[in-house]
């Protein structure tokens, strides 16, 4: 693991409640099942990325060894295990999303932002990272930013987002191209044209 | 053809009313209690009826995969649904969860009194965040209007359904890996047998179905299997969401038949593909871990199970990736390469080995720094890892490579041969 920035780790009273919630869905004898809720509550909390620290606390809520805890939170890659910018920009560039331009999406994003793969600009505003499919083939290409999913990109969109975001704006999510708002065709429905 | 009547999704691109009474309005939860009354015999024959298939990949028969679940059993029974969404290509659970998680709630409860179930999990792949939050809200209303719960429907039965976040891991969309990654540890396939009806989540019978394979059900409950069963074709019953990406003028997610043609599909639908059909190089029909066919194939090729089978690729998740002319094939296989590289889970060594090397190789080959010979050392070793690991991403990482190879053959090798021709005129 790499190392850590960060010493201690509490969860916030009303994660604490959260936690309650998330510990209640599993059969008592079963609490290693809210792992990963719990690593995923605790990054949310903790600025988008998880110390060990907050490993700690989670091994302890659901009773493991923290062994077991860090073997989950280096497996699995949504986990942060060093801080990450506040903006954090995922673009994906698997086989729907290359074929559509994605190497331009990438490029403007290094371009604009300074910075190569995995890396964060040094003001902590922006962290860049090339991903997996994310599920979002036929609104290809995109790219996720924190929660939300950025669609239908093109070079000067993507830095239309990136800028809102450098002011510190939320651009509206969903397709950038303006002709759709989900998964539609773009050029007018040719099923279920009947409204309700 | 499909007309909308016969269509199930009909809030898939989420333009009406998302709320409970919007879902209502368009059938959703209608007479669920006489359902449920009809006991888990019924539902489990219906289902069996309507022919319905798993649409998660692998196509099998979702009313058998009930029957297996043990009757008599102290353990208690879970059922999980798979919305970890991950396949290169694939985005049609991401609609039903944002835009008609009623469908999916509403399937939940039915299909877990076919299978003796009093709880359910739903593990969404991480990076679904708002798609979960959209589950739950309709969960939320399920639980409010009493329609899941201690006494769901007011049935009787006691019903509760919850959403598990997952963290990033492709290979949690294998049903054992995914029941680990529930039980708190890393996503790492179980050897088979046992099976999860036998010896599932917590050591307890379990069914791990899709998000769609369980979204259809209460309609095909509704209406009847013989309804269901009468479109498309004989053992490839229905109908299916089809997501189609890449190089078509309208790419788009679209209910359809089971069996229609290809070229309908995309005609139909999309557009049509960029530049016209003859501008057509490739398709990929079923999601990244299907072959390729060329555009002969697809000229014929039925989207369905036995249709893609016989040109030698498969229907997978029905997600259709087009790949015209402009397209350098060489380069998007060596893009799948690197994800399965990246999504091995380490467990078996041909498969956390194998899809290394061929990574390395087809970079070379990319390059044109290979030799032509590699191109069959990199099909024997693709066949040294199909068929050799404990799950089938070690098939998934070969298939799409055998497939350029059987298809494309002469482009790997104008790549090499370009570029040694540039040697040889740098040699002079």
């Amino acid at each position: 693991m790499s190392a850590d920035t960060q010493d201690t780790f509490a969860f916030s009273a009303e994660n604490l409640q959260q936690a309650k919630v998330i510990l209640a869905k599993y059969p008592s004898d079963r609490a290693a099942s809210a792992t990963m809720p719990l690593l995923t509550l605790a990054q949310r909390q903790n600025d988008n990325w998880l110390p060990r620290a907050a490993m700690d606390v989670v091994a302890e809520m659901v009773g493991l060894p923290p062994m077991r805890v860090y073997e989950v939170a280096t497996f699995y890659t949504m986990y942060n295990l060093k801080p990450v910018g506040k903006n954090f920009v995922q673009v994906c560039t698997n086989i729907s999303c290359l074929i559509k331009g994605s190497d331009d999406v990438f490029k403007v994003c290094k371009k604009k932002l300074g910075i190569g793969n995995g890396e964060t600009t040094p003001d902590g505003q922006f962290t860049l990272l090339e991903v997996e499919c994310l599920g979002a083939c036929v609104n290809a290409p995109m790219m996720q930013i924190n929660d939300d999913f950025y669609e239908d990109l093109s070079a000067e969109t993507t830095e239309k987002v990136l800028d809102a975001l450098a002011r510190g704006e939320t651009p509206t999510p969903g397709s950038q191209a303006g002709k759709r708002v989900g998964c539609q065709p773009a050029g007018g429905l040719t099923t279920l044209t009947g409204g309700k | 053809m499909l007309h909308d009547k016969d269509r199930i999704f009909t809030n898939i691109y989420g333009i009406h009313d998302l709320s409970l009474k919007g879902a209502q309005s368009r059938g959703d939860w209608d007479k669920t209690k006489d359902i449920i009354a009809k006991g888990r015999d019924w539902i489990v024959e219906e289902v069996k009826a309507s022919g319905l298939r798993g649409r998660g990949g692998a196509g099998f028969g979702t009313g058998m995969k009930w029957s297996f679940m043990p009757k008599e059993d102290k353990r208690p029974s879970y059922l999980v649904i798979n919305a970890d969404e991950g396949e290169p290509g694939t985005c049609k659970d991401r609609e039903i969860l944002r835009s008609e998680p009623h469908k999916l709630v509403e399937g939940a409860l039915l299909a877990s009194v076919g299978i003796g179930a009093h709880v359910c999990y739903v593990y969404v792949r991480g990076e679904f965040y708002r798609e979960a939050q959209a589950l739950q809200r309709a969960i939320d209303e399920a639980y409010e209007a009493g329609l899941i719960g201690k006494d769901a429907c007011k049935s009787g039965y006691a019903f509760d359904m919850y959403v598990h976040l997952g963290a990033g891991a492709y290979i949690c969309g294998e049903e054992s890996a995914l029941i680990e990654s529930l039980e708190g540890k890393k996503g790492q396939p179980r050897l088979k047998p046992p099976f999860p009806a036998n010896c599932g989540l917590y050591g307890c019978p379990t069914t791990v179905n899709n998000v769609e394979s369980i979204a259809v059900v209460p309609e095909i409950l509704r209406r009847g299997g013989a309804w269901f069963a009468g479109i498309g074709r004989e053992k490839n019953t229905g109908v299916k969401l089809f997501c189609i990406s890449g190089h078509v003028e309208n790419p788009c997610t679209v209910e359809e038949e089971m069996g229609i043609p290809l070229k309908e599909l995309l005609e139909k639908h999309c557009g049509g593909v960029r530049g016209g059909w003859n501008n057509l190089k490739a398709v990929i029909p079923g999601g990244s871990s299907v072959p390729m066919m060329t555009r002969a194939q697809c000229d014929v090729a039925l989207m369905d199970y036995d249709g893609l089978r016989e040109h030698g690729s498969g229907l997978g998740t029905a997600a259709v990736i087009v790949m015209d002319q402009s397209t350098d094939l060489v380069r998007a296989i060596t893009r799948l390469s690197a994800f399965y590289k990246h999504e091995s889970c380490g467990q078996c060594t041909p498969c956390r080995e194998g899809t290394g090397w061929m990574w390395r190789m087809m970079e070379r080959i990319s390059a044109g720094e290979a030799h032509v010979d590699e191109i069959d050392m990199l099909e024997n070793v693709s066949r040294r890892i199909e068929g050799h690991t404990i799950c089938a991403l070690g098939d998934a990482s070969a298939w799409p490579i055998q497939g350029l190879i059987r298809h494309f053959r002469d482009e790997m090798e104008a790549k090499i041969l370009a570029k040694a021709g540039t040697h040889a005129d740098a040699a002079e």
